[in-house]
């Protein structure tokens, strides 16, 4: 592959140099384990806490402390699901994840409705977002934990988290929110956003693969979940991942002095995406389109008549990298639950393109994913027996 | 992750035999777009064999390859064994399939059974492909396979 356009920087994103630069050091002369008395121990063991300082000052938590260092998102949701509701020793309670998480969050959630724990899985609305109210509804006098996440990962829209924190609060439990998708695209304050835990992942921010962070407010009482040496405080056992830190902590702060420049290029980029897939296509629309609080880099469409992962494949023999929701490129038989969740019947949930811009993206990139997609989409519904149907359908109202 | 064999990816990307047949004798449809695979076979039959044979499919990349390559298989075959080519023989046509995937090709041969079937109950002769998996509501594609759950990373 000569040159891709890739617009897939939801699903990861490509180590930013001077990330890269950071970590270098660690990975040779700086090798030391940070749990080492001796010299080299005690250089490794102050970048870990330099890396945390920073982070945590990014994040507003009040003590660096609050940041415990992961292998990732996964890892970070997966402590502070089975963790938070675990804490304590407790063994019983009512858990509330909204019903379009990541499944780094519904399957642990999955696993304490298995081991005592009773889960409700509150649905967004058409809107995609979960409102205050319906969580207010969900809520029992024996609710633990609500785990709602920051920004969709496929559908791009960023919940109302202060208020919902805000109604958890009020019935006693404790609030957790999945912030891998929304971490330096948008402001990020734990104070602010009122929340207990956050979940980070590194390498969604130009940042390695396998390394994240896990906020903890002082004093909530979380179950550790990786045990052995007792690192991070007890809270998560093994040896850390210096380079790892560095990397995050390098890669934060880059996504923090850049975001006011590049909020407003990846909307406008986003925005000619927008413009140019609906322009260009009919029977096509936008998920979620009436809500205004949405990221800047993530557009998902529904593209009525074809099949996702058909899409996909096309598009990849093109040079472009896209996400589809479609049942088909999961290996499941049902689309995106995501999709289904805010209402989208799933005939059509199954010609879902997920879209999402970074750093290295340019307009010659959206120009030529949107002069591709048209032929594509084109081509496939030609072949296809049922649009000629859906085409009349909509026709007639 | 699922990969293609490169034949899947030929017939895929350039599909033989797309269209309908416009005075066709038999047509078969089949598959539904809630599960997000919908087929329809046309065919032209001279003296109990299919002369002619174009398919149109909403489907994945496996749904259109396998689609592509029944056409090919089943063009100039006799009826009897025309609904007699099962979905392994298909899949092992395309040099194999992913295991969550073989549930396409039980879409492909249903199509062309249900052309081969329209084309005789038309002409008032019995039809002779048997019970149509893909068309039952009921039908779980995957109950017969060892069907592995992909990872998803979005």
């Amino acid at each position: 592959m000569d040159h891709i356009v890739y617009l897939d920087y939801a699903a990861t994103t490509p180590v930013d140099e001077r990330v890269l630069d950071a970590m270098m050091p660690f990975l040779r002369e700086r090798y030391g384990n940070a749990n080492s008395l001796y010299a080299l121990g005690r250089d490794a063991y102050k970048a870990m806490e330099d890396a945390r300082e920073r982070v945590a000052a990014s994040i507003g938590a009040s003590h660096p402390g609050e940041v415990i260092f992961t292998s990732g998102g996964t890892e970070s949701d997966n402590t502070a699901l089975i963790g938070l509701a675990t804490g304590g020793g407790r063994s019983s309670g009512h858990v509330i994840v909204s019903a379009f998480e990541h499944h780094a969050v519904l399957e642990p959630a999955e696993w304490l409705s298995k081991h005592g724990f009773d889960v409700t899985e509150l649905g967004p609305r058409p809107d995609g977002l979960i409102h205050a109210e319906d969580l207010k509804a969900a809520m029992r006098e024996d609710t633990v934990l609500v785990s709602v996440m920051h920004g969709n990962n496929e559908i791009g829209t960023i919940q109302p988290i202060r208020e919902l924190a805000d109604v958890a609060h009020a019935g006693g439990a404790l609030f957790h929110t999945d912030a891998a998708q929304t971490l330096g695209k948008v402001d990020f304050d734990v104070d602010e956003l009122g929340v207990d835990a956050a979940s980070f992942s590194s390498h969604k921010i130009y940042g390695p693969k396998g390394f994240g962070a896990l906020y903890l407010r002082k004093g909530t009482r979380m179950a550790p979940y990786m045990m052995g040496g007792g690192q991070e405080s007890r809270r998560r056992s093994g040896t850390q991942n210096t380079a790892g830190a560095a990397g995050f902590a390098k890669a934060l702060e880059i996504m923090d002095a850049e975001r006011a420049a590049e909020t407003p290029r990846l909307t406008a980029l986003r925005d000619r995406l927008v413009e140019g897939v609906l322009g260009r296509l009919e029977l096509t629309s936008l998920n979620a389109a009436e809500t205004d609080t949405r990221l800047p880099h993530i557009a998902n469409f529904i593209i009525k008549g074809v099949e996702g992962e058909a899409m996909l494949l096309h598009l990849d023999a093109k040079g472009i990298a896209i996400s589809t929701g479609s049942a088909c490129s999961s290996g499941s038989l049902k689309p995106s639950h995501v999709l289904l969740a805010i209402g989208c019947p799933q005939e059509f949930a199954h010609g879902s393109l997920r879209v999402s811009l970074g750093r290295y993206t340019t307009e010659e990139d959206i120009d030529f994913f949107v002069e591709s997609l048209v032929p594509v989409v084109e081509r496939l519904r030609s072949m296809s027996p049922l649009y000629a149907k859906i085409k009349a359908a909509h026709e007639a109202g | 992750m699922q990969l293609y064999s490169d034949k899947v990816m030929d017939h895929f990307s350039n599909p033989r035999n797309v269209g309908v047949i416009e005075d066709a004798d038999g047509t078969g449809e089949v598959g539904n777009p809630i599960c997000g695979d919908v087929m329809k076979i046309t065919i032209k039959v001279d003296d109990d064999k299919i002369d002619d044979i174009m398919f149109q499919t909403l489907g994945c990349g496996a749904a259109i390859a396998t689609s592509s390559i029944v056409t090919e298989m089943a063009r100039g075959m006799s009826l009897g064994d025309a609904v007699s080519i099962t979905k392994k023989q298909v899949a092992e046509e395309l040099g194999g399939l992913p295991p969550a995937k073989m549930h396409c090709s039980v879409l492909a041969t249903d199509g062309l059974k249900a052309a081969v079937d329209d084309y005789l109950v038309k002409r008032g002769r019995e039809p002779i492909a048997g019970p149509i998996l893909s068309s039952d509501p009921n039908f779980d594609p995957h109950e017969d396979e060892e069907s592995e759950s992909e990872a998803c990373d979005l």
